[in-house]
């Protein structure tokens, strides 16, 4: 089994977005730790690009996940990447998403996911599935 | 429908301009004047990426605006006009007399700024380029989103972290 402690990625938002969707998610999975929350509040674009930068330098998480494609957190992400060539950005982030990725990057067994390529592809893969999740009921 | 706001905000677009501004005001194009951004096209791209389809972002120099911004204000469209800094709205209220209100949207955190929202902070010289600002008879008011109160700048600047 690998480190159950990882940080496989970041969740960064408006406001106290990310800290109640991982505290859904861990409420579900018991999991939430596996994600490191930012919030836009109070920062301006520069400090809230370092923020999320330092987010992944100190945790080694290639993937961030944003709520609002349009976002400050998405742009600060959008910048992050322009510097390195390592960061998948994934937006509009739901607990459905996060779940999805935390299964999948954490593979068989609690086995750790690769290289950038096989990471991304669990992204989008994961961004696939949880696109389905959104479902209208009684219209 | 004219330029339905004039913007500060030195997160440009994000959230709180292309959705809470926005839908309500149904945005249909954002005049963005930054000299930076005007001169970068990766940046330009950016703040594309950051439109919902339909909403177009038109980028000009400070110097570009006299001899542009009529025309946006007799577009047909609703429109906002928006800035990152509140010294280049000085300059464009200075220079562009169809400027008579600013929104003070967001100036956050940095060395040198005091706070007087929890979206304002304000270094001294930027107290002063909006007294000058409304000193030409612009009216000026902080506002985040439009469900708050706008407050005005005499009661901003009479502010200390407040609400």
């Amino acid at each position: 089994m690998s480190d159950k402690a990882a940080v496989v990625a970041v969740v960064a938002g408006h406001g106290q977005f990310a800290e109640g969707v991982l505290s859904a998610l861990d409420q579900i999975t018991g999991r939430g730790s596996a994600f490191v929350p930012v919030s836009n509040t109070g920062l301006n674009p520069s400090d809230l690009e370092a923020l999320i930068a330092s987010a992944l330098d100190r945790t080694g998480a290639r993937v961030v996940f944003t709520d609002l494609p349009g976002g400050s957190c998405t742009m600060a992400v959008r910048r992050v990447q322009r510097a390195r060539t390592d960061v998948v950005l994934v937006t509009g982030a739901n607990v459905a998403v996060l779940m999805e990725f935390l299964f999948a990057a954490e593979g068989p067994l609690g086995t750790p996911i690769g290289g950038l390529s096989q990471v991304g592809a669990i992204a989008r893969a994961s961004a696939e599935k949880a696109r389905h999740t959104l479902a209208v009921f009684g219209e | 429908m004219s330029l339905l706001l004039n913007r500060i905000d030195d997160r440009l677009i994000h959230g709180q301009v292309v959705v809470g501004w926005g839908q309500p005001l149904a945005l249909q194009f954002i005049v963005l004047v930054d000299n930076d951004v005007a001169s970068s096209d990766w940046e330009q791209e950016l703040y594309r990426m950051g439109v919902p389809p339909g909403m177009q972002v038109y980028f000009h120099t400070v110097a570009e605006m006299p001899v542009r911004l009529g025309a946006y204000v007799s577009d047909p469209r609703a429109g906002l006009l928006l800035v990152g800094h509140v010294e280049t709205m000085q300059q464009l209220v200075a220079e562009n007399p169809e400027i008579t209100t600013v929104n003070l949207g967001g100036v956050h955190h940095a060395e040198g700024r005091t706070q007087r929202l929890r979206y304002v902070f304000l270094t001294p010289s930027e107290e002063t380029a909006l007294r000058a600002i409304q000193a030409r008879g612009v009216e000026v008011s902080a506002q985040d989103v439009p469900s708050a109160r706008p407050i005005p700048l005499d009661e901003l600047l009479s502010a200390r972290q407040t609400a």
